[in-house]
């Protein structure tokens, strides 16, 4: 056992403290200790993107950050994005258009487009694919989750629009 | 998988971290990205006893291009630099390769110093900079140096990077002329199977210079003066294209693995070094 250290997160809005030996991945810190299930520990190898998470801004693959680089970083799982009782635009656009099939790669594959949007709010598909080229699905050939993407994007700029 | 245990340091200046270096020798290395690092920990290839992480020395950071020169921090991400609208006008081969690096997740977080001081002969930067002519900026215990790219490599992870020295920084003369990185991977996140870097310049029809270098196509990147040379003087025609490409695959000692035996590589690097040059010339 290495030492354990104090770190501090700011997850989904909501301040943790917790103790945690540097080696510990993010992945793990967040499903195991903090209980959000969401991000999926998928290949461990920074190839599946199913653990991916927005870190200070940033999509990141939550199996390839120790704890210790955590540190002080504001966090947002997918838990973040939206609720079942109130689900994001993305979320929503992802039912609608059967963007997953078994569902183990949709919470990083979300989690990732809600950045890609931010970024790019009016993606081309050709945009949306290589954005989301780090997120692998074994199911759906990827189609419908293009379309959900572009059509979560149509409508959050449909309602920009409408609110100008 | 996880990584042996280590003792975690986030220094708030480079005196920090070079101190760290000092004190605990070979048993420290520095963490930039993290997205070489610690997946070879995870595996237990590296074994890593003082983790030094770069993330908080804010001098390491930023893009700035002043009187023709490029300097770009250590722990500059790709992404930053494919982000980067002074970048996208002095040197614009830099995104061209960056955006070909991994998959977006992985270009947030690795770093232009982590891909060059790794020694990964895989990875891209490397050859790039030799291609760019680019200095190296090494900062150790007695203050700093410079090591040409084109000098820094000796063989697969080894460089000339000492011991208790940080790679601090990249700077190259803004190239001119025309430009092209081309790569061959299998798929979004796999090294090259070929990768060429050329930059290059034309003056009333005739080529009057050409950089060349090649990644991931021997244990080190290939930069070829004679595949330049090739170039130098003609118009850029069929023949001229064909010699250069000749004299770069002659340069390369490329290894077998599951990208595909040597000589498959050899063909493959001849193809993309062939359209590496003809994209340059068509921008030139």
């Amino acid at each position: 056992m290495g030492k354990k250290m104090q770190i501090a997160l700011t997850v989904n809005g909501e301040a943790h403290d917790l103790l945690a030996e540097p080696r510990e991945l993010l992945i793990y810190v967040l499903r195991e200790r903090l209980n959000l299930t969401g991000p999926h520990a998928g290949c461990e190898t920074s190839h599946c993107g199913a653990c991916t998470i927005e870190m200070n801004g940033k999509s990141v693959k939550s199996c390839t950050v120790f704890a210790a680089q955590a540190n002080g970083a504001t966090i947002t799982t997918i838990e973040g994005l939206g609720s079942p009782d109130s689900l994001s635009v993305l979320q929503q656009s992802f039912r609608e258009h059967h963007g997953l099939q078994c569902g183990y790669c949709t919470p990083g594959m979300i989690t990732r487009a809600h950045r890609l949007l931010q970024e790019n709010p009016d993606p081309t598909e050709e945009e949306v694919r290589f954005g989301i080229s780090g997120n692998l699905c074994r199911c759906t050939g990827y189609q419908n989750i293009v379309k959900a993407i572009l059509a979560a994007a149509a409508t959050i700029n449909g309602a920009k629009e409408a609110a100008e | 998988m996880i990584a042996a245990a280590f003792e975690y340091h986030r220094p708030a200046d480079l005196k920090g971290a070079l101190g760290v270096l000092a004190e605990y020798g070979d048993d420290a290395r520095v963490l930039a990205g993290g997205h070489s690092l610690i997946p070879m920990m995870k595996l237990r290839m590296a074994a890593v006893g003082h983790l030094v992480d770069l993330q908080d020395i804010a001098d390491l950071r930023g893009i700035r291009v002043a009187d023709g020169r490029v300097k770009i921090g250590a722990m500059t991400t790709q992404h930053e630099m494919i982000a980067s609208a002074d970048l996208a006008g002095a040197a614009p081969i830099i995104a061209e390769a960056a955006v070909q690096i991994a998959d977006p997740q992985v270009r947030y977080m690795g770093t232009v110093g982590g891909n060059v001081a790794n020694g990964d002969p895989g990875n891209d930067m490397p050859g790039l900079m030799q291609c760019l002519d680019a200095t190296f900026t090494l900062v150790g215990p007695d203050g700093s140096r410079e090591v040409a790219a084109r000098d820094f490599y000796h063989s697969a992870y080894v460089t000339a990077r000492e011991d208790g020295e940080i790679l601090t920084q990249i700077s190259f003369a803004a190239p001119k002329g025309g430009y092209a990185y081309e790569k061959q991977k299998r798929k979004i996140g796999d090294y090259a199977t070929a990768a060429c870097a050329v930059q290059l310049t034309k003056a009333g029809g005739k080529v009057t210079s050409a950089a060349i270098a090649m990644t991931n196509l021997s244990d080190t990147p290939v930069f070829s003066d004679a595949a330049g040379a090739a170039l130098v003087g003609t118009s850029g025609d069929a023949a001229a294209v064909k010699a250069a490409v000749t004299a770069a695959v002659a340069a390369i000692n490329p290894t077998g693995d599951n990208r595909g035996p040597a000589e498959f590589k050899r063909h493959i690097a001849g193809i993309i070094i062939g359209r590496a040059i003809t994209r340059a010339l068509s921008r030139a």
